[in-house]
This record gives structure tokens, sequence and C-alpha cells, in this order.
């Protein structure tokens, strides 16, 4: 409309140029480094899995859509972070999650996870986390329930439980485990039997993804791998992983070394169980963690030590969960006691 | 912070940005002097401090050189005609590149008037006193030529009780499309020296560093090559970064020292000059005489004859952007760089002192564009490049509820120099430098009204 005049002359304040990066791409790009986990857990677990990602990709949707129209706010599903929350969360949940009940997680991840504080930047918690934790106290029996993968005809069939109707009791899968599973299949994941028989799996395994959890956090080398991209297009803060493997060391080699019986090493802890996801994609949801670099190495090692403190000490097998919502939480905490020192700072400034 | 030293490759603060340097454009090309524009507009208030007073008055003739109006006050310099020709007013209001309109002594040249300098009178350097020397930059009416206009001579008189030991000499040139400097500096060596020279005698400064960016080794051994060696003077690289040219910066990169906050370079015995300031000296000093003329860049995408031009001052935009091939329906006109420049609302504005250079855009670019802006996402990239370490995401986020004064009292506002970086990175393309404009502008109001 301004065009009518003939020349427009622009005002505007300095700088007056723009490195060529945005949000969205930002965004994008944590998207591409989470699709070959994606696709990883797609072909490790078949089409529940698919359906999985699928789920939590449109109820994710849907709903940011929905509390974008219900507030007023113009729809800010472009900018990828909800797909983002969505793969997230998919890959968080057991392969045979039913689908109702990973739909039900979408909505809380996004409803309460995001959208009730306002939206991209103004969370306080992991969305996709929180979904997750919501439906752990809901159904913690579904969310316990491992099943093999890599079982013939994968591709066609559904895990029986992905499909269990709403408020129904999902169907029992021990039966179907039985018949599909190779022998020595007992649903349990590595942390877990380490943590009560004391049994622990060969790290080849857990690099590859070849033992039993949750749809993307089996391989932690391919998990490994997608986050080494985002570190290396600068969209991911490479501080917070390393910190996170300092604390997890910290707690683990000690232990180990005092009795390697009870306790496994450091490497084990951290290439089972979600911690490797968690530490790459979740605890670097920039959003929620801290910005100086005290903050950051702060927040990775509370992070690490508390993981490795619910794994080997609380009643849980798996403890990334709950230690990257607990330091979420005290992420502003943790900023506001490491402001940078400023250029020229006096010492009677740091007093006032 | 010492060790990180061993493995540095030149010298160079924290933080900062790589933007684009664009300086191809001109780097290559001489400086050319441009011809007198029919009419020239000289405001009166175009440096930091009080407006000089005018000595003429509307009819007269004036002659190139001449001063036309004295310092109004210390913290002031007195103005120079720039050409030769007739006095048509002494108040008339001009538009500025900073906004509001400011009086102006308005000259209509002569048309083919000489080029040449009539005025002033040589004088000996090595045998004036200090006070003299301070006397006699103030004469030339010479103010810091790198962009911030602050009266030169200010600085040659430290305050009681502190010394000048070091002379900082600017010649970094850290913002993007501008040459002008590194032309002086390959050009100018003699007059680089004999003016710093001149101040170090003014300042009683034992030694004098001029600090190049490392894009321009060519000019460091351009100057390297007139320096004795061991002599007071010495010339070094330092590391291409934005932005590298801010005086506590270069300190930091030269010296490892910091200017204390909310203090000066003269609190750690350092002043900071600009080499166009001492090419400048070198050249009117000795003849005592005035600051007519300076070499202004013009360059950017709408401009079809980019150069370095030695403009008189007081030439409308209008005039020089003709010159250099510009069209007159450019988008955008940038006053100084892009990274700290001012864009002009009107090509009416004329070149003055502390213009560095013009940077014309002619349509909106992939830079340029006016992106969305989305929320803060914490990402922390603003924090891994302000040069002063401050927390500019805290701050945009407290500008957006108006807390300005927590800005200033808890987050050290006022440290901020608003060099854009911020700005520059951030992915929300959140407008955080303009946030912390405003902040500063009304956080002076409300003290003004308190007071």
């Amino acid at each position: 409309m301004s065009k009518k005049q003939k020349k427009v002359v622009e005002i505007r304040t300095s700088p007056h140029l723009k490195k060529a990066i945005s949000v969205d791409q930002i965004m994008r790009n944590v998207v591409y480094a989470l699709l070959p986990i994606c696709a990883w857990s797609v072909y490790q677990f078949g089409i529940s899995a698919l359906a999985l990602i699928l789920v939590t990709t449109l109820t994710c949707i849907l709903t940011e859509s929905l509390f974008c129209k219900l507030s007023g706010r113009p729809n800010s599903v472009s900018d990828y972070s909800v797909i983002i929350t969505a793969l997230l969360l998919a890959l968080t949940l057991p392969p045979g999650f039913p689908l109702w009940m990973a739909a039900v997680a979408g909505f809380i991840a996004i409803g309460l996870g995001k959208s009730l504080f306002g939206g991209l930047g103004y969370n306080v918690m992991n969305p996709a986390l929180v979904g997750r934790a919501f439906v752990q106290a809901a159904f913690p029996v579904a969310i316990t329930t491992w099943t093999p993968g890599f079982v013939t005809g994968r591709f066609v069939e559904f895990i029986p439980s992905t499909l269990a109707m709403p408020f129904m009791s999902p169907v029992n899968t021990d039966v179907w485990v039985k018949q599909h599973a190779l022998d020595g299949f007992t649903g349990a994941t590595p942390l877990a039997l380490q943590k009560f028989e004391h049994v622990t799996v060969d790290t080849m395994d857990l690099l590859t993804g070849t033992v039993a959890g949750s749809v993307g956090e089996t391989s932690a080398l391919l998990i490994f791998v997608c986050g080494l991209y985002l570190v290396f297009r600068k969209m991911m803060d490479w501080r917070i992983p390393a910190a996170i493997f300092a604390g997890v060391t910290l707690i683990t080699l000690p232990l180990n070394m005092i009795n390697p019986e009870l306790y496994p090493t450091p490497l084990f802890m951290i290439l089972t169980g979600g911690l490797m996801l968690g530490a790459m994609f979740m605890a670097t949801d920039m959003v929620v963690s801290p910005m100086t670099m005290k903050g950051v190495l702060l927040y990775g090692v509370v992070i690490g030590v508390l993981t490795a403190l619910i794994r080997l000490f609380g009643g849980l097998t798996e403890g990334v969960m709950y230690a990257i919502l607990v330091a979420n939480a005290l992420s502003p905490l943790i900023a506001s006691v490491t402001q940078p020192k400023i250029y020229g700072a006096q010492k009677q400034e740091a007093e006032s | 912070m010492g060790l990180f030293n061993l493995f540095r490759r030149t010298k160079t603060f924290k933080h900062g940005v790589h933007p684009m340097a664009h300086k191809e454009q001109t780097a290559h090309l001489a400086i050319k002097r441009l011809p007198f524009a029919p009419k020239m507009v000289i405001p009166l208030a175009q440096h930091i401090g009080a407006p000089a007073a005018s000595l003429v008055k509307p009819g007269q003739e004036v002659v190139r050189g001449e001063p036309i109006a004295e310092a109004g006050g210390f913290v002031s310099v007195p103005m120079h005609a720039p050409v030769t020709g007739i006095v048509r007013s002494i108040d008339h209001l001009v538009p500025t590149a900073a906004g509001p309109k400011t009086p102006a002594i308005v000259i209509d040249t002569y048309e083919a008037s000489t080029q040449e300098v009539l005025y002033g009178l040589e004088q000996d350097l090595e045998t004036l006193p200090r006070e003299a020397l301070i006397k006699a930059v103030q004469a030339s009416g010479m103010v810091g030529l790198g962009g911030a206009a602050f009266p030169s001579h200010v600085k040659l008189l430290p305050p009681e009780g502190k010394s000048i030991e070091t002379l900082i000499i600017n010649g970094c040139e850290c913002e993007p499309y501008l040459t002008c400097d590194h032309r002086v500096m390959l050009e100018q060596t003699d007059k680089l020296l004999t003016g710093i020279r001149t101040i170090m005698r003014a300042t009683g400064a034992k030694r004098a560093i001029i600090g190049v960016e490392d894009n321009k080794l060519d000019a460091v051994n351009a100057i390297r090559e007139k320096l004795p060696e061991e002599g007071a003077i010495s010339c070094e690289a330092v590391e291409t970064k934005y932005p590298q040219g801010a005086e506590k910066m270069l300190i930091n990169s030269l010296l490892g020292k910091e200017v204390p906050s909310g203090g000066l370079p003269v609190d750690i015995g350092v002043a900071v000059y600009n080499v166009g300031t001492m090419a400048q000296l070198g050249d009117l000093i000795p003849n005592s005489r005035g600051l007519i003329e300076r070499v202004v860049t013009v360059s950017g995408p709408g401009v079809s004859k980019p150069g370095n031009y030695l403009v008189p001052i007081g030439t409308p935009l209008r005039f020089l952007m003709e010159q250099a091939g510009s069209s007159s329906d450019a988008n955008e006109v940038i006053v100084g760089g892009p990274m700290m420049g001012m864009t002009v609302a009107s090509l009416d504005v004329p070149v003055t002192k502390g213009v560095s250079g013009i940077v014309v855009f002619e349509k909106e670019d992939e830079d340029q564009k006016n992106r969305p802006v989305f929320p803060c996402i914490k990402c922390g990239a603003c924090l891994d490049v302000c040069p002063i370490n401050l927390n500019p995401s805290m701050l945009g986020q407290l500008a957006s509820v108006r807390q300005y004064e927590v800005m200033e009292s808890d987050y050290h506002l006022k440290d901020c120099f608003e060099c854009g970086c911020c700005s520059y990175v951030c992915p929300s393309n959140i407008p955080l430098t303009q946030y912390f404009r405003i902040a500063k502008a009304i956080n002076r109001e409300a003290k003004a009204v308190a007071a």
C-alpha cells in the first residue's frame, strides 16, 4: 500500500544488518536432526511406532492451533517448535503405548506444558517431558510395558496394545510378546536388568539399539550423531550434554570403583535409558535452560547427578525425565546466581 | 585468559560478531576529491558538547578555510568555511542525521572557486608548548572522525590526578562497507605519524599503538615501513571482528586492560584516537588550518560509483550521492556504517565532521528484510556476542514489560554502548539494541523530571 508513493525511505535505527538465521530455521533443523531417530524407531518397532509419532504430531499441532485460537494469538505452528515437542514426546513412549494415551500426552504437553504459559519462549519446563510425566502418573502400567523390536511382520501388524480403546484397560501384551519375541526377551530395559537382576547388557547392543526401551531411546549412537549435527550447525549448546555426562560420571565412577558388582560403569549409565536422548535433545531445549557459561554447566551437572541418584537409589529405574524437569524448574534460580560479570566491572559494584 | 592468548593468532577481545565486510567495493579505490556543491550547510552543533557560535553575518563573503563560528565553550569546537562564497543565512534550521533540526550556516558557493586553502599560517610544532598545542587542536575544529565527533582537544587534558601513558590509534574500521580509514592509512601515512607525534607531545604519552584489523595488513605494512625500530610508536594487527573498533574493545585487545564500568579510558591512562583524526591533525596543525573536509566512504548496493571521496564539510547528501552515481530513489540511506549508523529521512542532511560513510541500499535485500519477530527462546546467542558481557536477553525481556529502572539498576543497561551485536544475531529478530536505546532515553527523561 505504501508503494503508492514513488519513493519509500526506510527509517530504522541501527544495526541495519542481520545475520541470516532465525528461530524457525533453528527449529526446523532440530526436526531434521530428529528424523533419523524417528526413522530408526519405525524400522525397529514397525507401524506401531509410526502410528505413535503421527498421533502425537497431529495432537500437538491441533492443540497448538486450538490454544492459539482461544487466546487470539496468531497461529504459531509454522515455527516448527511444536513438531519438536511432538517428535520428542513420541520418542520417549514405549512402542506399544496405546494411541489414545499418546493423544492425551500430546494434548497435555502442548496445552499444559506450553500454551498456558504463553507459547514458545515462555514455558518453564520442556513441554514433551511435561506430557510424558503426566501419562507416567496417569497410566503407570502402559508406560512401563516394553515390547521387543525387530519382530517379523512389524510393518503390517500393530502391537496389540497400540489400538486399545480409550478408557479401556489395554490388552495384555504378554501372550503376544511370547509369540513374537526371540528367546530370552523379558520385556525389561537394560536399566531394569541391571538394577534388579544385575545383568549388564553389552555396550554394542546399547549403541545400536537392539534392546528394549522407549521408541526412540534405544540407539545411543544414532542419537549422539544426530545431536552432533546440531552442534556443528551451532544450533545446540554442546556444553549441556557434556556437563550432564560429567555429572553422571561424578556420581557413578566412584561407586563403580567401590563396588562394580552393584553399581554400573558411567558409560553404561550414559548409554542406557533416555539419558542420551534427554541430554542431547531435551535438556538442551533453549527455552528452559540457562544461558550463561556457568549457568549451563551447573544446570547440566544437576541433571547428570540427579539422574544417577534416581537410577541408583530411587524406586524408579529411570530418572532422566524427572532430573530434567527439576533442573528446568531450577533454571531461573541458576540464571539469577550466574549473571555474567560485565566488562570493566568494579569490585564495589558486585556488592550492590 | 592468558592461556587462550597463547593460542590466538592475533590480539582480540572476547565475544563480538563477524558480519560480511563488503569492503572490496571501495578498499582498492584511491581517495578522490569531490567538487563543491552549489550550497553548503554547516550545522553549528555537529559535535558532542556546546554548539559553536556563529562569527559571520548573512551576506558576508567568506574564504575557504576562514573561521565562521567560534567554540561555544571548552567542550566545543570552532567551524571553518568549507568553500569560498557568500553566507546566505546563519540560523536556518536544517535536518540532521540524528533527527532534530538544528541551526546551520548556509553558504552559497562561488562558481569556479579554487579548492586550494588560502587560509592559515605555518607554525613550528617542535617549539610550541603543550598548552599552545592543545589550543591549536581546538582551533582546528577537530573532533573524533571515527563517528563519535567528540572534540579532540578535550581528551588531551586528563583530569586532575590522572595522566595519559598510552595513546591508542584506532585503525580498526570494523564497520562493514567503510574503507575511508583504510585509504587514509595507506595514502596519508606520513600525515598520520605527524599527527600521532603531535598528540603524544600534547598528552605526554610515552607510547602509541596503532591498532589495525588484520584484513588491512597492507596498511599495517605501510605504517610499519615508516616507523623506526624500537620506537615509541608501534603498529599492531588485531583480529577482524566487529566491534573491534569500539575503544573499550580495542584497549582490551591491545593492552589486556578493561576500562572501569562507567569510567573513561583515561582512568587507566589511555586515550584513543581515530587514524583519520590523527592524519587530519598531522595535516592541519603545522599550517594552523581548520577542519573543512574529510574522507567519506560512499558504498553499498545502491551506488554505481562507490569510492572514498574527500568531501567538504557541509556538502548535502543529495549532492554527494549524485556524484557517486546513486539513484535518489534509494530505499535506505545510512550515515555511518550499517551496524551503528543512522538512516536519514531527508537527503538534505549535510555531511558533518563525524560522518565516516554513506551506505545506500536501493531495495530490500536478504540482510535488510523485516523478518517476523518471535518470542525470546533464550538461546543465549546475544550473551555469546555481547562485547560488554551483558545479558541482552534478560534486558530485552525487561524492556518488553517496561521495567526500565530494573534494567539500569540490576542489569547494567548503562554499560551498553549500542554496538548492535545482540540485534544482529538474535534468531527471534527482537530489536534489542533499539529497545535499549528507548530504555536509556526514558531513564534519562525520568531522571531529568525527578531533578
